[in-house]
């Protein structure tokens, strides 16, 4: 069960991030950054004032936009945080972590940098003043687990932190945070898998905004983040129709990858593992509901989705899917960029085709690296994204009679023999 | 000895269980990934199976009556059993990460329920690996104590953030605590005690009780006389480093 190559664990997935304002659209495959800007009709040039060759060196774990647009992160398993002016696409900031990076975040005011480490550390980056290299401060602690994903709250008040242990931790930021953020406001409790990403919905009835939350459990589900209080579950895997074959399909196999708010919010686009697609639903603010509004679906191509992006105000989704390397394939960092456009309550969504797409050829040239390739390892790329996925979030069961024969063959105790 | 029909593991004469048939490793891993069920919120933990005399039907009884102290760590249930009789009013439980040990004090509570009918009924212990899964168990400001009596005192700079009382981890203590709540720490080790000391005194949400507030509290003295290890130390003619501090509210925000 464990025998299986370690290279599978570490693969990590294609990301695609989307400026608040679509002047710009990054993609992060792999160790490689790639940045189109739409208002040039180009793709950006990134630079960075240091001496090394690559911006980073290992796989990319986390991209994001920030501070109104005026900010892009971008960290992972090279232990660096870069942060990246959008006017520029400079690298203004280099933050060093003394582990792995899986999550990231900017606070609203751009005043401040938050990453969260493999080890459950969450640290603060000051970036007022602005210097090249900047020390971490620990700003809180999910003990031993892994963090999937970081956000602010829409009204600065909060940072929210989820875990692979089902739990999201919604946290006061105090007026000094390099200090550390210790007065906890509330957990949202309620998933029964790891927690694979956030997203907060807003409207006119709250303009503190209502949380979103994916998992592993195949459920998306809306809180109150000043109680924690559960205000909805979706079920989405099932409304979508993927577990009506025998009731349970396969064990974890619909985990929700991904969720984005599209035209503020009024829509939330989801990314299920196996779906080929995604699922729409909408969230309503007064009635503090989920309900699925539709699915989605890519034909044409097998396209499974491993990261969504979009800037608030349009009605387009952007879609991302492919993997750093993959084992037996020619093409490392293999990435593949669809559209969803007018995503409306009223309209039927439609899949750009390539030649429609904002950017273009040149975009898809860009973001994508290489030209074309064949169906095949695309499938096979969302698959090996999907046992990465679980290996990496789910606590590995082994029968009684197995762990005995673990522990005889502890790796402490071979030393000592 | 010939009676076989006796369960040999609970002593004849008090009819106890017998801590020989409980020995465990005094060391556990808390960043292994164990497998034992954990309550996915607090409303999930299951108060019938706990105090099944209070709370005879599933859930519905008393629904406002809440666990108000933890013992964490609980070791083989000293502790406990004393704050039972002195506290009959509250839930408590005890919280402990061998499963051995959990056994012992699970069977050791069941025992007094027997001979003393009435009584223990408020008292539990859960098997669980605290350090993770404390906000499964308490809600905001549910605890009016916290236990964690002669922890493992981890020596190696490498494993300190094993230790159960760390800067990050009285976080959740203090989410969990009501204000006014108090934490109770004692060791045996001079290093641990001066490391927790120092960890809730730098501390924002928590405050030194005064020598006054510590001679006119119960519980106090029970930290070394009522447990397993406070009486080993105590015959040892040891010392022992207590730390008791009260959850405030921090100074910088309103809570």
């Amino acid at each position: 069960m464990d025998s299986e190559p370690k290279k599978d664990v570490e693969v990590a997935p294609a990301l695609i991030a989307v400026h608040p304002d679509q002047c710009s659209v990054a993609v992060a495959v792999g160790q490689h950054l790639r940045v189109f800007d739409l208002a040039a009709g180009d793709a950006a040039s990134l630079t960075d004032d240091s001496d090394a060759v690559a911006f980073h060196t290992d796989n990319i774990r986390a991209i994001c936009f920030g501070a109104k647009g005026k900010l892009f992160v971008s960290a992972g398993d090279d232990k660096t945080v870069k942060v990246w002016s959008t006017q520029s696409w400079r690298c203004i900031t280099t933050v060093s972590s003394e582990k792995r990076v899986s999550a990231v975040a900017i606070s609203n005011d751009g005043n401040f940098v938050c990453f969260a480490d493999k080890f459950g550390l969450v640290w603060i980056v000051d970036l007022d003043p602005p210097s090249r290299d900047k020390k971490p401060s620990p700003l809180l602690s999910h003990y031993c687990s892994i963090i999937t994903s970081l956000e602010f709250s829409p009204d600065g008040r909060f940072i929210l932190s989820a875990d692979r242990d089902f739990k999201i931790r919604v946290t006061n930021l105090p007026n000094k945070p390099l200090n550390g953020a210790h007065q906890i406001q509330s957990f949202c409790l309620g998933h029964s898998e790891f927690v694979s990403c956030l997203a907060f919905v807003q409207g006119q009835e709250c303009p503190e905004g209502l949380l979103l939350s994916g998992s592993g459990d195949s459920t998306v589900r809306l809180w109150n983040v000043d109680s924690g209080a559960l205000f909805d579950t979706c079920e989405v895997a099932l409304k979508a129709g993927l577990l009506e074959d025998n009731g349970k399909a396969e064990e974890h196999g619909h985990a929700v990858t991904d969720i984005c708010t599209v035209l503020d919010g009024l829509l939330v686009a989801v990314a299920i593992q196996s779906l080929q697609g995604i699922i729409l639903l909408s969230c309503n603010v007064s009635e503090k509901t989920l309900s699925v509004t539709k699915v989605v679906s890519v034909v044409g191509e097998a396209f499974v989705p491993t990261c969504l992006g979009s800037s608030p105000s349009t009605g387009k989704l952007w879609m991302v899917t492919g993997v750093s390397s993959l084992p037996g394939c020619s093409y490392p960092a293999l990435a593949r960029v669809r559209v969803i456009s007018d995503i409306d309550i009223e309209q039927e969504p439609v899949v750009l085709g390539d030649d429609n797409i904002p950017g273009g050829e040149k975009l898809l040239e860009t973001l994508q690296g290489t030209a074309s390739v064949d169906d095949n390892a695309f499938l096979a790329a969302a698959e090996a994204v999907k046992t990465a996925m679980c290996h990496l979030l789910i606590k590995k069961q082994y029968p009684s009679e197995n762990r005995e024969s673990r522990k005889k063959c502890r790796n402490d105790r071979k030393l000592k023999g | 000895m010939s009676e076989t029909e006796v369960n040999p593991t609970i002593s004849k004469s008090t009819g106890l269980p017998r801590k020989r048939f409980y020995r465990a490793r005094a060391h556990s891993n808390p960043l292994s990934d164990s497998h034992f069920p954990v309550p996915i919120s607090p409303s999930h933990v299951d108060y019938s199976f706990h105090y099944p005399q209070l709370f005879p039907s599933s859930g519905q009884a008393d629904s406002s009556k809440r666990i108000q102290f933890a013992d964490v760590g609980c070791g083989f249930g000293g502790l406990l059993i004393s704050l039972s009789t002195l506290f009959p009013e509250t839930l408590m439980i005890g919280m402990e990460l061998r499963d051995k040990v959990t056994e012992y004090v699970k069977e050791r509570i069941s025992s007094l329920r027997v001979a003393n009918p009435g009584q223990y009924q408020n008292v539990s212990v859960v098997r669980t690996n605290s350090m993770k899964y404390i906000p499964n168990y308490f809600g905001k400001g549910q605890l009016s104590k916290m236990f964690f009596l002669f922890p493992d005192p981890h020596f190696k700079e490498k494993n300190h953030r094993r230790r159960v009382i760390s800067p990050f981890l009285l976080d959740e203590y203090a989410y969990v605590l009501e204000v006014g709540g108090i934490i109770y720490t004692i060791t045996d080790v001079e290093e641990l005690g001066d490391w927790m000391k120092s960890c809730l005194e730098n501390h924002p949400m928590f405050e030194a009780l005064t020598r006054k507030e510590l001679v006119a509290d119960p519980v106090v003295e029970l930290l070394s006389s009522a447990t397993e290890e406070g009486q080993k130390v105590a015959r040892n003619g040891g010392q022992t480093f207590q730390a008791v501090f009260r959850r405030i509210v921090p100074s910088d925000q309103p809570s």
